[in-house]
């Protein structure tokens, strides 16, 4: 294999990671143009699938439990032409021989694009313990769905946007639910001081009992989880236990190959990592967001899918490259509610513009100098692109103002 | 072309709103509104990446 691309039609495109980066990746290659081989290697045995609705619909009583992949073996072979090989991590990577290592074998790159996304934390001290999860996979939804559909007490470690999820799907199912935060208040750090206690109110509201500023000391059991300890000595009962305490970029298999690792793969605005035609996608990838002139890493649906796309085509097509610029957005669905948040959240301050913070919904957003830096809304579907594109575009935060006062006296929109 | 929305798969995450605000809209239900079901040229690509931008697979061009 020749180390150097002759032309962007040739080569061989190797994918690590076979979620929606990775998926986007080898779809975006092909739809580029790049006609020579392509091979995308999963850790799960599972072909792609989407993650969102693990922790929302697929949680719910009756939901279908199957597992809809987002591309078919057929496709993929079909209408790809791609190698898949799943349920074979990558274990090396060395930069000077372009080979991808895994235990079964060695696979040369021209192109690399590392998609390994994260792990979820897990509880130190609780293997063994039957009914103590995270939610990350596919197979650990299962695992969570099955409890709910038992009917298990449900204590959820961490109040996060997940857990919060997991508890509303608790609680929709009439389970008792409780929901242990280490730090005194809810969502700080997502949303900032105010705005997380009151998306917290939410689980109150509910019926989910909300512990804060409490460290989890054990959960204890035989055999299977009991009951929870708390940091002063009270217990709750449990049969199931989910912690969603965050998660830590994939990358130990990358350790000692020489690729810039910092709480992510390092890449530059082009998604370009460490080494010579290697790239980074997803929830794996530092990369610097030239629209707010800093390094990121963003775990969210949409960076993912479109980090897959433009690597693979700043991969393949170096001559044309093009900065990843983008405003992170997420959504997340907790008792029937949507909440939506567009942009980076540690601004100067926040101004709620419509509804207020106790009620069934609001718009809050954030000022970072001039600028207007962040969005977050509760039922506020109708309102929350508007502010994204507002912050994609640097608007400063007057303009954002005086859109919001158009947005609070118009009519409801009639579907045409 | 046309744009045709799959209401069933459509929750309103907005992302197509984000890409191609002249041809989508959320509304104050979190429903889906297309203003303009037969697609402006000068939308197309914008659409185009909306279609592929759908997190529910909820959006389709018939030619």
């Amino acid at each position: 294999m020749s180390s150097q691309m002759d032309s962007p039609g040739r080569g061989a495109l190797v994918v690590v990671g076979a979620s929606l980066a990775g998926l986007r990746a080898v779809e975006s290659a092909r739809k580029a143009g790049f006609d020579g081989r392509i091979t995308l290697v999963g850790e799960e045995v599972h072909l792609p699938y989407d993650r969102p609705p693990l922790s929302k619909e697929f949680l719910s009583a009756g939901a279908p439990i199957d597992h809809v992949p987002l591309c078919g073996r057929s496709e993929f072979a079909d209408d790809y032409g791609v190698d898949v090989l799943l349920g074979e991590p990558a274990t090396g990577l060395d930069l000077d021989a372009r080979v991808v290592h895994t235990r079964e074998r060695q696979i040369s790159y021209s192109a690399l694009i590392i998609a390994t996304g994260v792990r979820a934390r897990e509880l130190r001290g609780t293997s063994g313990l039957a009914g103590v999860h995270v939610l990350r996979t596919l197979d650990d939804a299962r695992s969570v769905r099955r409890a709910l559909d038992d009917g298990a007490r449900t204590v959820v470690i961490g109040a996060g946007f997940i857990g919060s999820e997991v508890a509303s799907a608790a609680r929709e199912r009439g389970l008792r639910t409780t929901i242990v935060e280490a730090l005194p208040a809810p969502m700080v750090r997502s949303v900032g001081p105010d705005l997380g206690p009151a998306l917290a109110s939410l689980h109150e509201r509910n019926g989910t009992t909300l512990i804060c500023g409490q460290e989890v000391t054990a959960i204890e059991g035989t055999g299977r989880v009991e009951r929870v300890r708390l940091a002063d000595g009270t217990s709750i009962e449990a049969d199931l236990v989910v912690a969603g305490i965050g998660a830590t970029p994939a990358t130990e298999w990358l350790a000692g190959s020489g690729l810039p690792i910092d709480d992510g793969v390092v890449c530059d605005e082009h998604l370009r990592a460490g080494g010579a035609d290697v790239y980074a996608a997803g929830d794996v990838a530092r990369w610097h967001n030239p629209r707010f002139g800093t390094s990121m890493r963003v775990e969210h649906w949409s960076n993912a899918a479109e980090q897959g796309a433009r690597a693979a085509r700043n991969a393949l097509f170096p001559a044309v490259v093009e900065p990843y610029r983008t405003v992170p957005y997420f959504w997340s669905d907790w008792y029937g509610s949507r909440i939506q948040f567009a942009g980076i959240a540690d601004g100067d301050e926040h101004v709620v513009v419509s509804g207020d913070l106790t009620g069934e919904r609001f718009v809050a957003l954030y000022r970072r100098g001039d600028e207007l830096s962040g969005a977050l809304t509760l039922n506020g579907q109708r309102h929350i692109m508007r502010y994204r594109r507002l912050i994609a575009r640097g608007a400063n935060f007057d303009e954002a103002l005086a859109l919001a006062e158009t947005m609070a006296y118009r009519h409801p929109t009639t579907r045409s | 072309m046309r744009i045709v929305l799959d209401r069933a798969k459509c929750t309103g995450i907005g992302i197509c709103e984000s890409l191609a605000p002249d041809v989508f809209e959320v509304d104050d239900n979190g429903d889906l509104v297309v203003l303009h079901a037969e697609v402006p040229s000068s939308a197309e690509a914008d659409v185009a990446a909306a279609v592929e931008g759908c997190p529910t697979q909820a959006l389709q061009f018939e030619a």
